[in-house]
């Protein structure tokens, strides 16, 4: 029965468990915090829609297949010409130079530092590559423009002033601490009686590096390669400042070749004037940029799930 | 079996051989990087140094390599690192909260947003830059200002934000959340009590490492609109500059003087940068805790 | 390697029970040391783990060593094929004479070492290659790829493999079960065609079965190998092993603990009359 003291074992009914009031303080910081999460969702309906509405209407005034396919790419000149695939060969060949550098040299350094380095070495050698990471792109084209060009053409090799070679090994340089990043996390992760294993059986530290750690962190390796790509082909200043803004389409790396995002600065930079079909070309070459490093990306990851090493 | 004893040495000389050119590759590999790094600094610091005074900090830029400086430019990133620490910073810390202790992981819309925040992480930082133009200097006419400038920094540092402050985050042991809530604290107690003060040196790490980044990205800022000859000093919504345009702008110029102007510069961009990274080294060592 | 349907629970026999069954090993001259171990001493980072052990190891007997856990045991079978190298800060001092020569002298190639003795480790650790490619990765560093399909065969045969495996070669390693990963790491090790092998808790990890195989193929390959195995599971030492080694725990007067030898004799002989009474008290179990 009910009695009015609160003494242990003397209550009015069940207990009541349920909140006095609705929180509304919780929920209002729910919202909010939702609200955050939203902005990144809004992010990419934005660069969608930002891309696909003058690109649509780019494309209703210039042939797709003109646009995919011509190796002519002059918007701003008369006659004009809407052919991308000299800034795509500009992108890749600058890309390939690029992977040239980094790929080898990333790998070799993820194999020292996690295979042959003393600790104390690695304790510095690793964040100083970080640095490298760290430098703002402009710097390095400025490396690139005043000080590799020139010297590239006192050693002999005869490059113009702007070239994709000079763009392009500075940028693997720039993109070296990545793979090696990586790859060096991903050997790290290789569990020790794997090498113990190999170690006992009379192999040598080359062949447990080469024949059972790298094998063994492949999909980490592949995963930093594909993201060394992609970041080489969206990269900016380098190529905008190094290699160039003629849009001209060579394979011989001693000569100038624009980049689908150097175009897209140049242009930008400049004044063109609002709704005209050369400002939609801005929008045309972003829409070809953002789906080739999506498509990069959504390779990356297939890569990664196909290659991941069970050790267990 | 005879008691003779055994030739326990290495006579296969090629493997030896094969051993020594391999370490010596690698280590080569290792090392490249750091002596092109250290030419580099060696080179700007070289070619920067007759013009790394007062001028070049405070006066605005000049069409004489002499009286050329940089004040606006380097006020200019000044203002753009206050403005992203007030909407960047909130926003993805905000994220960050809401997808470590609100986001129920099996929702679709959860799992989503995760994907999206990763794929944001690999849009190259040009792609910000038509996003600003089209939306914030054309589409609701904000023009080409400061502010827009700052907004899309912020929407190009996002991701990173927030993968830093998820770790954070996650870096605070269960056994914390669990007692706060055994205690009877609501979920919004629970993370501004507990869990945001002991993340918040790894945040403020974070922090600073994404506003670094930012501070040397050149390409965003060309598309919306950073004039590359600003005289003044920017304001809000102005006209404005920042420090990687200004020796961008330098750079195109013909003249060797400017190429020097635009080492100067650097090594006051870098200097800013290793203020910034530095300062986020010491937050971490200082304040990180072992559980 | 068929159960006898009338044989008594193992449970139930001590492992003194299972030593006074053993035929004492056959006397035998100098010529059979494989290894002979005099004052040996290793240390991590200065603090000693082991101390003062002299003892030989015998051609083709399976030699035992037994001891209550951080009694050194382990430390002293990486001793021998060089292993502790591999651990920094790990010093060795004293002498391991391996036919005659010193395996920790100045010209030795650990490389070397490791080619004639090999080991099995306590968790299987198959590389994440196909069953072939773990056999056959020894021949190929080493460079013995002449025959190799018949090597990676007739080591697991050897390795009592070959009937699960035989026509699955190409299936990752990692399908195997605990028990065939582990002979698969011994038909890893017997591919190379070392002289000695050295086993560091192989069945620990094993479920009683696996154990039992892993045991009997001991019993096989001792025929062509010498084979010096550490175990914590004392029916084990008694079942399998010619000759057992026991080790203890020595506290120091600040607390530190050193693996000693106490004892080294016929495996029957340690099991039913030790002379160190360290010895008996462990055998009968007295030991904490």
């Amino acid at each position: 029965m009910a009695t009015q003291d609160a003494t242990l074992g003397a209550r009015s009914g069940p207990p009541r468990l349920r909140a006095e009031r609705r929180r509304v303080g919780e929920d209002i910081v729910k919202v909010l915090l939702g609200l955050c999460a939203l902005v990144s969702i809004a992010t990419t309906v934005g660069i969608v829609a930002a891309l696909l509405q003058p690109a649509i209407e780019f494309f209703r005034e210039v042939d797709i297949l003109d646009y995919l396919t011509g190796t002519n790419w002059a918007p701003l000149f008369q006659p004009q010409s809407f052919g991308v695939v000299p800034l795509v060969v500009g992108t890749l060949a600058v890309t390939f130079w690029a992977c040239v550098v980094c790929m080898p040299l990333g790998l070799g350094a993820a194999i020292y530092l996690s295979e042959y380095a003393r600790p104390r070495a690695r304790k510095w050698l690793k964040p100083s590559l970080e640095v490298l990471a760290g430098i703002p792109t402009v710097v390095y084209g400025f490396f690139a423009l005043t000080f590799f060009t020139p010297l590239l053409q006192d050693i002999g090799f005869q490059v113009g002033v702007f070239n994709v070679l000079s763009a392009g090994l500075v940028m693997g340089i720039m993109l070296l601490p990545t793979v090696a990043s990586i790859s060096e996390d991903a050997m790290s992760s290789v569990p020790q009686d794997l090498r113990a294993g190999a170690y006992a059986l009379g192999a040598t530290r080359l062949h447990v590096s080469t024949r059972i750690v790298v094998p063994a962190a492949i999909s980490g390796i592949i995963a930093s390669y594909v993201l060394a790509i992609s970041r080489a082909i969206g990269e900016t200043m380098i190529v905008l400042i190094a290699a160039g803004t003629l849009a001209q389409l060579t394979f011989d790396p001693r000569e100038a070749s624009e980049t689908m995002t150097a175009f897209i600065a140049a242009t930008g930079i400049g004044d063109v004037p609002s709704g005209s079909i050369e400002y939609k070309t801005i929008f045309a070459v972003g829409l070809t940029l953002f789906v080739i490093t999506l498509v990069m990306n959504v390779i990356a990851i297939r890569l990664v799930k196909r290659w991941r090493e069970v050790y267990e | 079996m005879s008691a003779v004893p055994l030739d326990l040495r290495n006579r296969d000389r090629s493997a030896r051989l094969r051993g020594r050119l391999f370490h010596a590759a690698i280590f080569a590999s290792t090392t490249i990087g750091l002596v092109v790094l250290a030419v580099l600094l060696i080179d700007v610091i070289r070619k920067g140094l007759p013009y790394l005074d007062g001028i070049l900090l405070t006066d605005p830029p000049s069409s004489l390599p002499e009286r050329a400086g940089a004040g606006p430019a380097i006020r200019g990133t000044i203002y753009l690192m206050g403005l992203l620490l007030i909407m960047a910073v909130p926003i993805g810390v905000g994220t960050a909260i809401y997808l470590e202790e609100y986001a129920d992981r099996s929702r679709w819309y959860n799992r989503l947003l995760e994907v999206n925040i990763q794929n944001l992480a690999a849009v190259p930082s040009i792609v910000y830059g038509i996003l600003g133009l089209a939306f914030l200097v054309r589409g609701i006419g904000l023009g080409r200002v400061l502010l827009a400038g700052a907004m899309i920094l912020t929407l190009l540092v996002l991701p990173i934000l927030i993968v830093a402050s998820r770790e954070a985050i996650r870096a605070v042991p269960d056994s914390i959340r669990q007692g706060a809530y055994a205690l009877g604290a609501t979920k919004w107690q629970v993370v501004s009590r507990q869990i945001l003060p002991a993340a918040i040196p790894g945040i403020a790490t974070g922090s600073i490492l994404a506003l670094s980044r930012a501070i040397g990205e050149t390409a965003p800022l060309l598309l919306v609109g950073a004039l590359q000859y600003v005289a003044f000093n920017p304001t809000l919504l102005g006209d404005f500059t920042a420090l990687p345009i200004q020796i961008f702008q330098w750079i195109a110029r013909p003249q060797d003087e400017f190429h020097d102007l635009a080492a100067a510069g650097i090594v006051v961009l870098l200097i800013i940068l290793l203020t910034m990274n530095a300062l986020a080294i010491w937050l971490r060592n200082r304040y990180s805790k072992k559980w | 390697m068929s159960e006898s349907e009338t044989e008594v629970p193992i449970k139930s026999l001590t492992p003194r029970d299972l030593a006074r069954e053993k035929p004492t090993p056959e006397p035998r001259s100098a010529e059979d040391v494989v290894f002979h171990v005099e004052d040996l001493v290793v240390s991590y980072s200065g603090k000693c783990a082991l101390r003062g052990v002299t003892l030989d190891i015998q051609r083709n007997y399976v030699t035992a060593f037994i001891g209550p856990s951080g009694c050194g045991k382990s430390t002293f079978i990486r001793c021998f094929n060089r292993m502790n190298d591999l651990i920094p800060g790990a010093t060795v001092e004293g002498t391991i004479d391996y036919h005659g020569t010193d395996l920790y002298g100045p010209d030795v190639d650990a490389v070397e070492v490791r080619k004639r003795i090999g080991m099995v480790f306590q968790k299987p650790n198959p590389f994440p290659k196909s069953i072939y490619d773990n056999v056959a990765f020894g021949p190929r560093v080493l460079g013995m790829t002449d025959n190799l399909d018949e090597r990676v065969e007739q080591a697991l045969h050897r390795a009592a493999l070959w009937d699960e495996v035989g026509k699955r070669l190409k299936e990752s390693a990692l399908s195997l079960s605990g028990g065939q990963q582990q002979r698969l790491c011994i038909a890893r090790c017997i591919a190379v065609e070392p002289d000695v092998i050295l086993m560091d808790e192989p069945a620990s990890a094993l479920d009683p079965i696996a154990t039992t195989r892993i045991e009997d193929l001991m019993q096989e390959l001792k025929n062509d190998y010498t084979i010096v195995v550490v175990t914590h599971n004392m029916q084990q030492a008694a079942r399998v092993a010619d000759m057992t080694a026991f080790f203890s725990v020595d506290v120091g007067q600040d607390g530190d603990r050193t693996g000693v030898l106490v004892e080294y004799d016929t495996t029957d002989k340690m099991f039913t009359t030790p002379s160190d009474q360290r010895t008996e008290d462990y055998v009968t179990g007295r030991f904490g």
